[in-house]
């Protein structure tokens, strides 16, 4: 079973160390969260999991050395879906999804019939067939979602960051967003790392959260274990009423 | 229910009618001029030799000179710088994700307009070699001054910083090359004629000069076309996706700044062919560098070699500088191009 490790991550941008001794172990099939305020380093110690920024400790897939690896042998590993994912104006969904064959290709090779076999699967899986000739710049929020996903997805990757999947979308495309997600992950055996703003909703989907302040993991378990009225007025500055239901805490935003 | 949906194609006949629109343009570049000579008969003499004799030519030995030793290597060399800045402006674009960058984006032109100045200030009869040396000198170490300043600049791995580096060094050679020019103001006729851009001058030893350069980088640029297309997401993107983002745009801008290099050492300074041609293919083809690349690189040549035959006969027997035909045109092309970027049509 493959397994993401990440042990004392640190993260540094220019003179600030936004990441602390961030550690984790995820594996396909799983869904961690990581939730925290503004600020928290959320976003960062993902990127940092991406590739994207640099980042000292170290960084496993099974006994693989991920910093041994070359960015096109990462991507194999690791796919990323940013926050707000650039849709480039004039291209197809079908070529934009086809865009997440690029780690299975030489730099200078085209796609084989094989690549847009598979982005014919993906666009199947995720059900885009009715839009594969719109341009993705027409695309509303929880389209392009999809479609980056859909893209995240033909790159075969067995680890998928999502930053803030949802933030931008309304309930609706939220729900339809994250049960994607979710049977994605059972079905295809995906290891997930999230972060998320909503904490009712981060309770919803993902196994594990991990509440991240100032860099630093402060807080990790399941929904009921992390989500406490007391942590959240620690950390957040909100003063909330946690409420239990079935499918676990309620956040409740309090009247100051 | 499956789709079955692929990478969109052109008409097929887009490609055959591409090469037929090259042959077209070199005949009208061959037939008109001060000797007129009908497009059929030009194409009879170059078949002729071809085929050693067995298509008979119409053309006086006058004639075959004319073809031969004139307009044939001038049209070549139109065609291939042509090819060179529209590819290379091509590149610029995606490599950069701007759709105003041009090949004198780094500096290429500040940097041969002052090798070339240097040269024609100092030597008293200028050689053959000197002066496309010179020029072709001074636009790479342009390219690699703008390079080194933008790389020592970069925290992230933006590409700002490399272009604002070039706007540096393009106004700071520029400038360099005014004050020579000023305290030499009896050779500026010959550094303004340079820098308009001539192919008045071509023969064959300009064409055998860049060609292969041209034709090097124009390969290595065309099969860059997909990695212009994954930058497109942006850098970061793209360099989760597993492309090796900085060093696929070090070789795009070595391609794109070597051939460009060489066609501006020999022709000097044409400005726009790098803009408008990649931009017009791109409102028949949409925005996929895997089709823009290739056909803007034939249409460059083939705007060129018009453009060429526009610059020798509107006021003939005087030529205008092919620079300003392409300028005539390309301004208010460029003009549009701002307009419709405002509402957003082009990016």
């Amino acid at each position: 079973m493959t397994t993401l490790r990440a042990n004392l991550l640190n993260v540094t941008l220019g003179n600030k160390k936004v990441v602390s001794d961030f550690s984790v172990s995820v594996s396909v099939g799983d869904w961690v969260c990581v939730i925290g305020p503004n600020g928290a380093g959320k976003s960062s110690m993902l990127r940092a999991l991406a590739g994207i920024v640099d980042s000292s400790g170290e960084l496993f897939i099974d006994d693989k050395n991920l910093r041994s690896l070359n960015q096109r042998a990462r991507a194999c590993w690791i796919a990323y879906v940013a926050q707000e994912p650039v849709m480039p104006q004039g291209m197809s969904v079908f070529n934009y999804v086809m865009l997440g064959r690029t780690a299975h290709l030489n730099m200078l090779a085209s796609e084989t019939p094989r690549d847009v076999e598979v982005t014919n699967y993906v666009i199947d899986e995720i059900g885009l067939h009715d839009f594969v000739e719109r341009d993705v710049a027409t695309l509303s929020g929880g389209e392009r979602q999809r479609v980056a996903i859909a893209r995240a997805l033909a790159q075969a990757s067995p680890i998928v960051l999502l930053d803030e999947p949802t933030t931008a979308l309304d309930v609706g495309y939220q729900q339809e967003v994250l049960e994607l997600i979710d049977r994605l992950r059972k079905e295809k055996k995906i290891a997930v790392i999230s972060t998320m703003h909503d904490l009712t909703v981060s309770g919803l989907y993902p196994d594990r959260l991990i509440l991240l302040a100032n860099g630093r993991i402060v807080a990790q378990g399941d929904a009921r274990t992390v989500l406490t009225a007391e942590r959240i007025l620690e950390h957040y500055g909100a003063r909330v009423n946690v409420i239990e239901s079935e499918t676990g805490p309620v956040v409740i935003p309090e009247r100051l | 229910m499956t789709t079955t949906a692929s990478v969109r194609k052109l008409p097929r006949l887009t490609w055959p009618l591409s090469v037929f629109a090259v042959v077209v343009a070199i005949l009208i570049g061959l037939g008109v001029g001060a000797v007129s000579i009908p497009p059929i008969d030009a194409l009879r003499e170059v078949l002729s030799q071809l085929t050693n004799d067995r298509i008979q030519s119409s053309l006086s030995p006058t004639e075959a000179t004319i073809i031969w030793d004139l307009r044939l290597p001038r049209v070549i060399l139109a065609l291939v710088v042509g090819s060179m800045l529209a590819s290379a402006g091509c590149a610029y674009q995606g490599a950069f994700r701007n759709p105003l960058a041009d090949p004198y984006l780094l500096g290429v032109s500040a940097g041969a307009g002052l090798g070339a100045t240097i040269v024609i200030f100092t030597r008293v009869d200028t050689s053959r070699w000197e002066l496309p040396l010179a020029a072709f000198v001074g636009a790479l170490g342009a390219v690699l001054l703008t390079y080194l300043l933008g790389r020592s600049a970069i925290v992230g791995r933006s590409s700002t910083s490399l272009v604002l580096a070039g706007v540096a060094v393009a106004s700071m050679l520029t400038a360099i090359q005014t004050l020579l020019q000023q305290r030499n103001t009896d050779k500026i006729r010959e550094v303004y004629s340079w820098v308009l851009g001539r192919l008045s001058t071509a023969g064959w030893g300009d064409v055998q000069l860049v060609t292969p350069y041209i034709l090097i980088c124009i390969v290595v640029l065309v099969l860059y076309r997909r990695v212009l297309d994954i930058f497109s997401v942006g850098d970061e993107e793209a360099h989760t996706m597993g492309l090796q983002v900085g060093r696929a745009r070090a070789a795009i801008i070595v391609a794109a700044s070597l051939g460009t290099a060489a066609a501006v050492s020999v022709t000097g300074l044409i400005g726009f062919v790098g803009i408008i041609v990649p931009h017009t293919i791109r409102l028949f083809v949409g925005h996929s560098y895997r089709l823009l690349m290739p056909l803007s690189t034939i249409f460059g040549g083939i705007f060129l070699v018009l453009a060429d035959v526009v610059a020798r006969t509107v006021l003939a027997p005087q030529e205008i500088s092919i620079g300003v035909i392409t300028a005539l045109i390309g301004a208010p092309f460029f003009l549009f191009i701002l307009g419709s970027r405002k509402h957003g049509s082009i990016t």
